[in-house]
């Protein structure tokens, strides 16, 4: 391939990484980008991954976005009450969403604003309190803004370093990655505060500081986002995702 | 062996004002929607709703029979957020008691059980601690932990919607996930199933595996026969969501005017007419 990687794949991959390592835990993404990056890690470098239809099958094969029932290779069934029990034992790393997140790594999906008359209500918090303090979790952003990064997030409905710190669980917490359109975050600092990992090319520092509302930790020398590889940009574009669909979740760089 | 087919009068006149009502099923997905259009039009007042929360909770807070809403998130599933729920939260014309969903599963469990309150880490460090200032810690007995003393949520009423029963009130999900549907009718003091058909007992084990029959005449005391009741949520295997008539319902949810006419065309006539109404050929 002559062509170079675009915006899109180096979210995918980053994605990808994020499971690396991990064996066979149960792998959940929220989201188009990560839903082929968990895919893709489990089509590649992490075999043992358990992945899941977003509905109740565990899925062996490497299926396209969409796929049939009919062309499942279904390994298991885990209806949701028994998720519920790999999260309480730990046995899963789940890329979430989040509409706000803080430096320590609080995120929000509950409501903008004051929570007793929000002035947005969003979808609630979920699982991800019991996800955060019970098992691996990492995000996904497509839109890295001050918006979404912000001092504080209005209801913590995953927790963070500081609050687990507060509330003596914080040896429970595991905060991997943040993978958003313009970079790869960690919260691998003395305070377990969010740092740049990698920026994807043709991002600078100054534009993820100027994106991001609180401060940013960030080492002297910060690598660019690994390459997909051949064979990851063909199992992205030909097998996993044929009609482009991460395209729309990723602004175009 | 007793008939218990009732009609969804029958079921409705049993709500009354004030009361807890658990619905089943999971975002929009295998909901009793006859039941809860049924309860959408009968008046009834300040209800308290416990769901895996989607279209149910909507269509109820716009009806305004509700007065609070127990969730850990409300959603359409192909629409991330639920208009008329929004809308409810916004206007502050619902009170919300939020939890972590494995925590609603756990109180619903505790009340199934008739536990006083059962542990659990989810929640701790959170805000859900700080809006639910009545809930309590308790330390472990053994080594001294702290963990979340999850109280029963104990329901006046459950409704559920499955794909076949028969007339004694045994129920058969064929779709993928029960939900925590078994758990509802537990919690609950009277407990109602709707289904897509009542079949002859005798015919239960040939529709699916015996493994699909967990809700037991036992945990049931009406059985109401409502063909496509779980419309426009998803109902596999009998049909999938109606992904059309969602967007419409949301589209509408966003403006008064076609709220208004949506209300009128969909949900102030009975189930039949309403059948009728949705059906594209």
């Amino acid at each position: 391939m002559i062509d170079q990687p675009t915006r899109d794949e180096y979210c995918v991959v980053a994605c990808a990484d994020a499971w690396r390592g991990d064996g066979e835990i149960l792998a959940s993404a929220f989201g188009v980008v990560p839903t082929i990056g968990v895919r893709l890690a489990k089509a590649t470098f992490e075999p043992g991954l358990l992945v899941t239809d977003g509905e109740s099958y565990l899925v062996a094969n490497t299926l396209p976005l969409g796929a049939p029932d009919e062309d499942k290779i279904v390994e298991g069934w885990v209806p949701f009450r028994t998720v519920f029990e790999m999260v309480w034992a730990g046995s899963r790393h789940a890329m979430l969403g989040a509409s706000q997140l803080d430096r320590f790594g609080n995120s929000n999906i509950s409501c903008i604003g004051d929570w007793a008359k929000p002035k947005v209500q969003l979808i609630g918090v979920r699982g991800a309190p019991g996800n955060t303090i019970n098992h691996p979790v990492s995000y996904w952003i497509p839109n890295h803004s001050p918006r979404v990064f912000v001092k504080n997030v209005d209801m913590v409905s995953g927790v963070g370093y500081d609050r687990a710190w507060e509330a003596v669980v914080d040896e429970r917490l595991d905060i991997r990655r943040v993978v958003t359109n313009l970079g790869v975050f960690d919260f691998e600092t003395d305070q377990h505060t969010m740092r740049v990992r990698s920026l994807h090319p043709g991002v600078s520092l100054d534009e993820v500081r100027a994106a991001t509302g609180f401060e940013l930790a960030a080492d002297d020398d910060v690598p660019e986002t690994r390459d997909p590889t051949e064979e990851e940009r063909d199992i992205i574009r030909n097998l996993i995702d044929p009609n482009g669909l991460r395209k729309q979740e990723v602004p175009a760089a | 062996m007793p008939d218990k087919r009732v009609s969804p009068d029958d079921v409705v006149a049993e709500v009354r004002d004030g009361m807890t009502v658990g619905i089943g099923g999971w975002g929009s997905r295998r909901k009793p929607m006859s039941l809860v259009r049924a309860l959408a039009r009968s008046g009834v007042r300040d209800l308290t709703i416990v769901s895996y929360g989607g279209p149910d909770v909507g269509i109820l807070c716009a009806a305004g029979v509700v007065r609070k809403v127990v969730f850990g998130f409300v959603t359409l599933d192909s629409i991330a957020l639920e208009p008329n729920f929004r809308r409810a939260r916004e206007s502050g014309a619902v009170e919300a008691q939020e939890l972590d969903e494995g925590m609603l599963y756990w109180g619903l469990f505790a009340a199934a059980t008739k536990m006083p309150f059962l542990p659990l880490r989810s929640g701790l460090g959170s805000d859900v601690m700080r809006v639910n200032p009545d809930l309590k810690t308790v330390r472990s007995p053994y080594g001294g932990e702290e963990l979340v003393a999850v109280p029963p949520i104990e329901l006046d009423v459950a409704l559920v919607h499955v794909n076949r029963a028969d007339a004694a009130g045994a129920g058969q999900v064929l779709g993928p996930d029960l939900y925590f549907d078994d758990v509802f009718l537990r919690a609950a003091r009277r407990r109602f199933v709707s289904c897509e058909r009542v079949v002859p007992t005798e015919d239960l084990a040939k529709e699916g595996s015996v493994r699909t029959l967990r809700i037991y005449r036992s945990m049931v005391d009406g059985v109401i026969e409502a063909p496509r009741g779980a419309h426009f949520t998803s109902c596999p295997p009998d049909y999938d969501r109606d992904e059309a008539f969602q967007r419409e319902y949301a589209k509408a949810a966003g403006d008064a005017d076609a709220w208004a006419e949506f209300r009128a065309k969909y949900l102030d006539v009975d189930e039949d007419e309403y059948q009728v109404r949705v059906r594209r050929d």
